[in-house]
């Protein structure tokens, strides 16, 4: 028999129907692999114990019958979803020990289908950062090695992926404000998908950036991924972004089939630098989809280039505002030097709460709020985002689906892009347009390089048709065969 | 439009972070070289365009104005650092 953490979400579904095991001996078998796997980091905090209460009930509840396809699955929580007691960072020191007394909807909506949740997935702090080494509570490593070298896994959402990669969980779930699902599963050969903003509940999510984050999950196959999604998304009364529509079967109604679909292909992601294996790999994907009966046609997003720069003005401006809540009064840690006001208190305790990234964002965001520079930042930036936006709506006119690569690079070492944040913010080139736009998209593992990295494909959709960027989805994966793992050097 | 170490310092106390004066170079470097990064959206033409707050096509829902949740006081105060007789306690702030 397959070893129990091979299995995807779907076969794990079929085996406890079966009976082939039981949820309490998938769950027990992932434990064992995420003790093992202690060395990747992709666990903040454990949850063993609860997990395999959860696992027992679950096996009660598919006993009787009729239970979702997540029940019995164990999976791993980004730390960024609030867990009722069970310790919740976001990956900062300034919350530390800070355990929620209720539950992320998306945590609560994937809880009441049976998931069991083995701990909370390591991060990048507050969810900024593409490499999760900005993380308070150690990096998480990449499953996947160049030679001797640590990788990282990618982030923000990199423990998540990290997990799925190294079998130490089935799926995970993850958040994407500029690309921190779907880069990470880029870098770690998974499947990650971000849905239409407004289709998975913010309530619950440690906020970064609020007219950009969504929540979605990290998984090891697109027909996972679409199970995963359903149970994850819903409209949320406690949510102002919530979309009141019904979510749709799109684990049931998922195809390969992309026969007259029309594919669009944008120039503008042609970037200087980018390396002749990932351009390759591109042109792969279309002569792939072609052959599955699609039509590949050229669209045009013109202000690509500008997507970064108004990222970097539009969500450190939210984040300076969302993180005006750690001040050491309702939560988290205090720093309270002697004698010491109400406002040397804050400071003292935002400056020791903090890490770099965070700070250098929640700067650069006060800033660009700040009175005199308002209108020539924030405001500029935000108009540039309706071009943005635009040019994806025109493009919507002549293609159903736009098909890019995830990342500009695979991979890179650990510690080689921390001191120039620039060049580490570069990596989300590829997936920021879409956040900015609040487009579905997916990354999809398709090839590894020359040093033998995984390399992930994207797709995007229009606004709230998740089913076409999961069907081509589908079609793309079923086409790479993509069936590489990393080699568990961790557990040797 | 680049930012001296005042302008660094004046930020930092804008946004509650307290700085010792030797992290104020990097940050004052680091700031502008950001700040000259995203100065590229100057060169777009966004004459007539509307800035875009969210990417919904959707009104702003309302409920009843009433009463939907409370009484857990407890579980409010539970996290907090510092909390007496019931309340969130701060250095005294009215002499």
């Amino acid at each position: 028999m397959t070893s129990l953490t091979e299995f995807s979400i779907t076969e794990a579904a079929a085996g406890l129907r079966k009976g082939d095991f039981s949820a309490a001996e998938l769950t027990q078998a992932h434990i064992a692999a995420a003790e093992a796997g202690r060395p990747l980091g992709a666990y903040i905090t454990e949850t063993f114990d609860l997990a395999s209460e959860q696992a027992k009930a679950a096996d009660t509840r598919l006993a009787q019958g009729d239970a979702p396809g997540m029940c019995g699955i164990p999976i791993a929580m980004k730390d960024l979803f609030c867990t009722d007691g069970v310790q919740t960072t976001a990956a900062s020191n300034i919350l530390k020990g800070f355990t929620p007394p209720y539950e992320a909807t998306v945590a609560a909506n994937l809880k009441a289908a049976g998931a069991v949740m083995l701990g909370k997935a390591n991060l990048d702090e507050f969810a900024m950062g593409s490499s999760n080494e900005t993380s308070a509570y150690g990096r998480a490593v990449n499953p996947w090695r160049s030679g001797e070298t640590d990788l990282v896994p990618g982030g923000s959402s990199g423990g998540s992926a990290a997990a799925v990669a190294g079998r130490l969980a089935i799926a995970a779930t993850g958040t994407d404000t500029g690309g921190s699902i779907r880069q990470p599963a880029a870098f770690t050969g998974t499947v990650g998908m971000k849905p239409t903003y407004g289709r998975c509940s913010r309530w619950g999510i440690i906020a970064f950036a609020s007219s950009l984050d969504q929540a979605g999950p990290i998984t090891r196959s697109v027909a996972d991924a679409a199970i995963m999604l359903e149970a994850m998304a819903g409209f949320d009364p406690k949510d102002s972004t919530s979309v009141d529509q019904p979510v749709p079967a799109w684990g049931a109604s998922l195809t390969q089939d992309v026969k007259g679909l029309k594919v669009g292909i944008p120039n503008e992601y042609r970037v200087d630098g980018m390396p002749a294996e990932i351009e390759a790999l591109w042109e792969a994907g279309q002569a792939w989809l072609k052959d599955a009966g699609a039509e590949i046609v050229d669209v045009s997003l013109p202000h690509t280039k500008f997507a970064l720069p108004t990222y970097y003005i539009v969500a450190p401006a939210e984040a300076s505002s969302n993180l005006a809540r750690y001040d050491g009064v309702r939560y988290g840690i205090r720093e309270k030097p002697d004698g010491a006001s109400l406002s040397d208190m804050y400071e003292a305790t935002r400056a020791a709460g903090f890490g770099d990234e965070v700070k250098r964002r929640i700067m650069i965001g006060t800033y660009v709020l700040s009175a005199g520079y308002y209108d020539a930042y924030y405001l500029k930036a935000q108009k540039v985002r309706t071009l943005i936006a635009q040019d994806f709506s025109k493009a919507y006119e002549s293609c159903d689906v736009i098909l890019t690569p995830t990342a500009p690079s695979a991979a890179f070492a650990l510690g080689s892009k921390t001191d120039d944040p620039i060049s580490m913010y570069l990596n989300d080139v590829f997936t920021v347009p879409a956040s900015l736009s609040g487009l579905p998209g997916i990354s999809v593992p398709a090839g590894l390089d020359k040093d033998g990295l995984p390399l992930g494909l994207q797709l995007l959709g229009k606004a709230f048709d998740e089913q076409t960027v999961l069907n081509a989805g589908a079609a793309l994966e079923a086409a790479a065969g993509f069936n590489a793992k990393p080699n568990a050097w961790w557990a040797a | 439009m680049s930012i001296d170490a005042a302008t660094v310092k004046r930020i930092a106390h804008l946004a509650r972070i307290k700085l010792e004066d030797n992290e104020v170079p990097a940050l004052e470097a680091e700031l502008n070289m950001i700040l000259d990064w995203v100065e590229q959206l100057g060169t777009v033409d966004t004459d007539g365009v509307e800035p875009l707050t969210s990417v919904e096509e959707m009104a702003l829902r309302q409920r009843e104005d009433e009463v939907t949740d409370g009484n857990y006081a407890g579980r409010v105060l539970a996290n907090a650092p510092d909390a007496q007789f019931g309340f969130f306690a701060v250095p005294k702030v009215v002499e």
